[in-house]
């Protein structure tokens, strides 16, 4: 089967996850292998996620984890009776 | 990494026998989970953090409810999910929150955008300050059902299953969110990328 960009485009999130059917799998492999453009866009789109994943682009608060632990604390000190009690 | 599920049953186990103070340590591997997810509902740092604070208090509170059937790590974030949308709820008038109901199949462009001018993000561009930025606005942007689940899964890298137990919607709706989510996404920062500098260095090029 001949893939058009669209039908690729479709796919592009799958095609990722690695979840499309292998004989799918293939005709975009296919398809990618001469078309520049839907190269670039899984290209592009594999960087974003990339970059998603990566510690520096989602930051915590500073001096969040600090705080968590210390209002656990006091929670934990405060309940009297361990949690499968209450 | 992660700790093993039997690690976290016995850390559990132990915690609900009376030894409290291990609870820090079970949670420990999910603070920077729990946070994230707040804030893709909250959007909002200072909210975030505190329903953070409040989700971990209620996962110990709840904690012998906790029956080992999901993964903790899903368990808490369902906790978290929660948490998240009661403060929504309680920040939103009741006319506002049919807003939450956005449509599935609302009307949009899902296609990506085309790079004209070269195939492949350059290694220096990810390494930019201004791309983790324009990131970070773009996903704040997107339509709330889009960002919870690509928070879920490309964030958190929960898998399918996990991220639609977490939701509560079923594992056809995350991809079709997620996939619409990463196209936008890929929409809103191609121009941003092609006002960089031509690479030299390529990064998940497919030569
Ligand atoms: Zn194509």
């Amino acid at each position: 089967m001949k893939l058009d960009c669209k039908h690729v485009w479709e796919h592009i999130s799958e095609y990722i996850d690695k979840t499309v059917d292998a004989n799918l799998r293939e005709d975009i492999e296919r398809h990618l292998e001469h078309c520049e453009i839907c190269s670039a866009i899984l290209d592009s789109t594999r960087n974003i996620l990339v970059l998603t994943a990566d510690d520096r682009t989602f930051e915590l608060p500073v001096g969040y984890s600090k705080r968590l632990h210390e209002r656990l604390a006091k929670e934990l000190e405060s309940s009297e009776k361990d949690p499968k009690k209450e | 990494m992660r700790m093993t599920e039997t690690n976290e049953a016995g850390l559990i186990a132990r915690i609900l026998d009376g030894e409290k103070d291990l609870f820090h340590e079970l949670i420990r591997p999910y603070e920077r989970m729990v946070y994230l997810t707040l804030f893709s509902i909250l959007k909002n740092e200072a909210d975030a953090e505190d329903g953070a604070q409040e989700a971990m208090i209620n996962a110990y509170r709840h904690l012998a409810s906790f029956r080992g059937e999901a993964k903790f790590s899903t368990w808490l974030t369902t906790i978290a999910i929660n948490e998240g949308r009661k403060r929504l709820r309680k920040a939103k008038t009741a006319a506002e929150e049919s807003i939450e109901e956005e449509a599935e199949g609302h009307e949009g462009d899902y296609t990506p955008a085309p790079l004209t001018d070269w195939r492949e993000i350059p290694l220096e561009a990810l390494e930019r300050k201004e791309i983790r930025e324009a990131l970070r606005g773009a996903v704040a942007e997107l339509p709330d059902i889009y960002r919870q689940v690509f928070t879920l899964r490309d964030l958190e890298e929960l898998n399918v299953e996990e991220t639609a137990q977490a939701l509560g919607i079923n594992a056809n709706v995350v991809k079709v969110r997620l996939h619409r989510a990463r196209i936008l996404l890929q929409k809103r920062l191609v121009p941003f990328l092609r006002t960089t500098a031509p690479p030299r260095r390529w990064f998940f090029g497919r030569a």
